[in-house]
């Protein structure tokens, strides 16, 4: 295996792991201390790098682009919270998919009908578009490093915020048992309000720092969530440790695989089959991945504890 | 000895008159010219063979599964890649379609069925998407570009697909067929204990019911109705791509069975019907008709509990 | 005398380093009403749970009519004649009276793979359902709804459902919580007329109700057995007066 190849997929793993980090934390704060499955949390993604790709070229400047898309896209996850979402915790699974399904398909059209049907591409600025050296002998555009790195210290404000402050106590309280928090005399709502748009803006966060490599286009946040998906079922749903090892794991997982699990069933199969079968194979990786994680630990990595 | 009174299944005249019209609705399609909407019909009766099956699941046995639009994906990918080996025999392929839809079904269920709730949802979906991307990646069969079926299946010559009419009765047999099946299932023995262990699991253990079994079985019969939906409407479009199992065609399914209301016989069918309605209607006056579907999905999850079967139908939830 | 109906030895069961039952050792016979007293928190429900087949013992074993059953499913214990009810009524709310107590006579004849006939035309499971409502005295509300009745009468129909199976042993938690003087004097009734042909494991909080039908009581503390004997040997015991009675018979409840 080249060894260069391989260290330059790893990061690229990590990368994938981050942005999956960030739509994961979302999600499973959400489904742990509100009992809220969210399937238009992707749309957050979307609008993140809509928002960006609008701003930037508006101001020409990808900095300012993306420090005013982050309030805004707050602003449309406090909204989506106070008008729709709100109104769902106290019902049933299902009630909310069918609601944030819906909202998936209002978020779609209305991008749509804002942005138009085709997708928004923008340059990153010249500062960000080198390649630096990591490793003697390997080089690495600069701006994965810089996600990576964004993403690896939200992680760890995150786990900051989550296990050292108030509010994180108050959410630590929430994912496992959600009666006492309101016992604690915390008005719940406003809790709930800011944990929903504290998702929001990092699924935008992810999904602007994305946009400039591939492009903002309607309904890029559908599939990337369920990979999220796969991931807080990993973790253990509610579990911010878990979300994160989890995004770790399917991120280098999925990115190792495409590149080479050709070269490793050829060890074993003819080269026309492992050439056919590789694809297929390093696309359900992640899958098998968690089937076999549930199997064993039908919770998840991590359970929250006490529910 | 006092009988439990035998519940009515529903308003006959109603569900009478409706296969009336479905009977022959083809004669005055022919009579009006307007062959497209002979195609929305049958579109509409697929799908709702489709919610049908999704309700076996979700409304008779709480299973939440995100990922049911995976099974008309095999069962169509079972006309379709027979086809691209000049393979048309129906039998085969419609044995391929529900077997493939079986075997997923058991082999997924077996671990899904190990999880409860959003775990439930979450891992269904992700199965289905597992499939969605696998399919993507076959380049031999199209892959995301999918694959043009040339010839519907074949039954020896004795009934002839390629005529629309006919296609168009053999999907309303299937419907009908699916609905009596889901009808005489909820209401036997079997269907007792699947809506038993929806209704209180635990309870069900302890009377000694070995749940798992029943729940898996139901999942796999859920699976096999939508394989069969799956089976027609490769032969209906002529064309399968991964795109058929993408997660948003679960949804899709998913607010049909919520929209006619879950739990109830005829809830799916008419789920489907408003839901093809809208397409159709909406679609004509603005491309934007989603934006509508999707404020209505967001008003029936809050208001809308029961959705539109209860209309059709006493007693809903026990049938 | 045969072998006993239930054996169970040293069972123990931890929670996190808590020891919720402690190498718990008692024996049932036919007939034979036994129960559980102790303070709350004694480990009660967890024994309960442990015989039931919910929770797995970390150590020891149950035998049950000459079985080892300790690693058995729910189910498997259900099938071989261990019937309970629960502290909490656990019912089918959605579904008739009938229809509960039917569900539980189904789960005893034979497999339900069995997808065409109406369940209703089943003659055998309406008539055993309709004879179990009876023995409690429900049998005047077969159609009613189970959400829709009242405290008492689920805890009846938690009974008929039960005796409905025709199980040689019954795990009782707590029947008579919660009922008034009148549903207690009824349910002490049925149980008394069970006693003959099975075996009853009582956990009961209401010490008239243990004193008026208990043929041996066995008493828990912190997850041990304390002390085991008759009715009279527990009342005269210095340990359970200090553990347990001293403050006050019905504290607990």
């Amino acid at each position: 295996m080249d060894s260069t190849l391989l260290v330059i997929q790893i990061l690229n793993g990590l990368q994938l792991g981050v942005l999956l980090f960030l739509l994961a934390a979302g999600l499973t704060l959400v489904f742990g201390i509100m009992d809220f499955i969210n399937l238009a949390h992707g749309s957050f993604y979307m609008v993140g790098a809509f928002f960006c790709a609008t701003l930037t070229l508006w101001f020409d400047s990808f900095l300012l682009g993306l420090l005013l898309a982050l309030p805004l896209t707050l602003a449309v996850g406090v909204v989506v919270e106070l008008l729709v979402v709100r109104h769902l915790y106290q019902e049933d699974h299902l009630q909310q998919i069918l609601a944030t399904f819906g909202l998936i398909l209002v978020a779609d059209t209305l991008v749509h009908i804002i942005w138009g049907p085709e997708g928004l591409t923008f340059a990153l600025p010249e500062v960000l578009n080198g390649q630096v050296t990591v490793l003697p002998g390997i080089r690495f555009p600069i701006y994965r490093i810089l996600i990576i790195s964004v993403g690896l210290l939200i992680a760890a404000g995150l786990y900051w915020v989550v296990a050292r402050t108030r509010i994180g106590m108050l959410i630590r309280a929430g994912a496992s048992n959600r009666r006492m928090v309101g016992a604690l005399g915390v008005d719940i709502r406003y809790l709930f309000t800011l944990v929903f748009g504290a998702g929001a803006v990092m699924a935008g966060l992810a999904g602007l720092m994305i946009a400039p490599i591939t492009e903002a286009s309607i309904g890029m946040g559908n599939e990337i969530l369920i990979v999220a998906f796969v991931v807080i079922v990993i973790g253990g749903i509610g579990s911010i440790k878990g979300a994160f090892l989890g995004a770790l794991l399917v991120g280098l997982i999925d990115t190792l695989g495409r590149s080479f699990l050709d070269g490793m069933l050829k060890l074993v199969l003819s080269n026309q089959a492992a050439e056919t079968s590789a694809p297929a194979i390093s696309a359900m990786l992640i899958y098998i991945l968690m089937a076999a994680i549930l199997y064993f630990r039908p919770q998840g990595l991590f359970p929250p504890k006490g529910r | 000895m006092r009988q439990l009174v035998q519940k009515p299944p529903g308003r006959y005249w109603l569900v009478f008159a409706a296969v009336l019209v479905l009977l022959l609705a083809p004669a005055a399609i022919a009579y009006l010219d307007q062959p497209f909407y002979l195609d929305v019909l049958m579109r509409l009766m697929i799908l709702a063979i489709a919610a049908s099956s999704l309700n076996l699941i979700l409304g008779y046995s709480g299973m939440i599964s995100l990922g049911h639009s995976v099974y008309i994906g095999i069962g169509a990918y079972a006309v379709g890649i027979p086809a691209y080996y000049d393979q048309y025999n129906g039998l085969l392929q419609l044995a391929l379609a529900l077997g493939g839809a079986g075997l997923f079904a058991l082999v997924t269920g077996l671990i899904c069925l190990r999880t409860r709730g959003a775990y439930f949802i979450m891992i269904t979906l992700a199965f289905a998407q597992m499939m969605y991307f696998t399919f993507v990646s076959i380049e031999e069969y199209g892959g995301d570009d999918g694959l043009v079926i040339y010839a519907r299946s074949d039954f020896a010559g004795l009934y002839d697909l390629e005529n629309n009419v006919r296609l168009y009765y053999l999907v309303l047999g299937c419907l009908l067929l699916t609905l009596l099946l889901v009808h005489r299932i909820v209401n036997s023995h079997f269907g007792m204990v699947i809506r038993g262990a929806k209704s209180n699991d635990r309870r069900m253990q302890a009377v000694g019911f070995p749940t798992f079994r029943y729940r898996l079985t139901c999942y796999v019969i859920s699976g096999m109705i939508c394989g069969l939906a799956g089976w027609l409407m490769g032969n209906f479009t002529g064309f399968i791509s991964p795109e058929m199992m993408d997660w948003t065609r679960s949804g899709e399914l998913i607010a049909m069975v919520i929209l006619g209301g879950p739990g109830s016989l005829f809830g799916p069918a008419i789920g489907a019907a408003v839901f093809i309605l809208m397409e159709t209607v909406l679609a004509e006056v603005t491309i934007y008709w989603h934006l509508y579907l999707g404020l209505l999905l967001i008003l029936v999850a809050k208001f809308g509990r029961g959705g539109l079967g209860g209309l059709f139908q006493r007693n809903r939830g026990t049938p | 005398m045969n072998a006993p109906l239930l054996e169970v030895s040293t069972l123990s069961r931890n929670f996190g380093g808590i020891a919720a039952a402690s190498e718990v050792s008692l024996e049932l016979a036919r007939g034979e009403v036994h129960a559980i007293i102790g303070p709350n928190g004694a480990g009660k429900t967890t024994l309960v749970s442990l015989l039931a087949g919910e929770l797995r013992a970390d150590s020891g074993a149950i035998r049950f009519r000459g079985e080892t059953i300790t690693n058995m499913p729910v189910h498997a214990r259900a099938q071989r004649g261990l019937a309970r009810t629960f502290q909490i009524t656990s019912i089918f709310p959605e579904f008739s009276a009938l229809e509960n107590v039917a569900m539980a006579i189904q789960a005893h004849a034979g497999h339900s793979f069995r997808f065409w006939r109406p369940v209703t035309q089943n003659a055998i499971l309406q008539q055993g359902a309709l004879n179990a409502l009876e023995q409690v005295g429900l049998a005047g509300i077969p159609e009613r709804n189970a959400g829709e009745m009242s405290h008492g009468e689920h805890r009846l129909l938690e009974m008929a459902m039960a005796l409905a199976t025709q199980p040689a042993l019954l795990l009782l938690d707590e029947p008579a919580a919660g009922l008034g003087p009148e549903e207690t004097t009824a349910m002490v009734a049925i149980l008394r007329g069970l006693r003959q042909d099975k075996g009853i494991l009582l956990v009961e909080h209401d010490m008239d109700v243990v004193f008026a039908i208990a043929d041996r009581i066995t008493v828990m503390v912190s997850g041990r057995t304390i002390a085991t004997g008759s009715p009279e040997e527990i009342r005269e015991d210095e340990n359970v007066r200090k553990a347990y009675l001293g403050d006050g018979v019905d504290e607990g409840a």
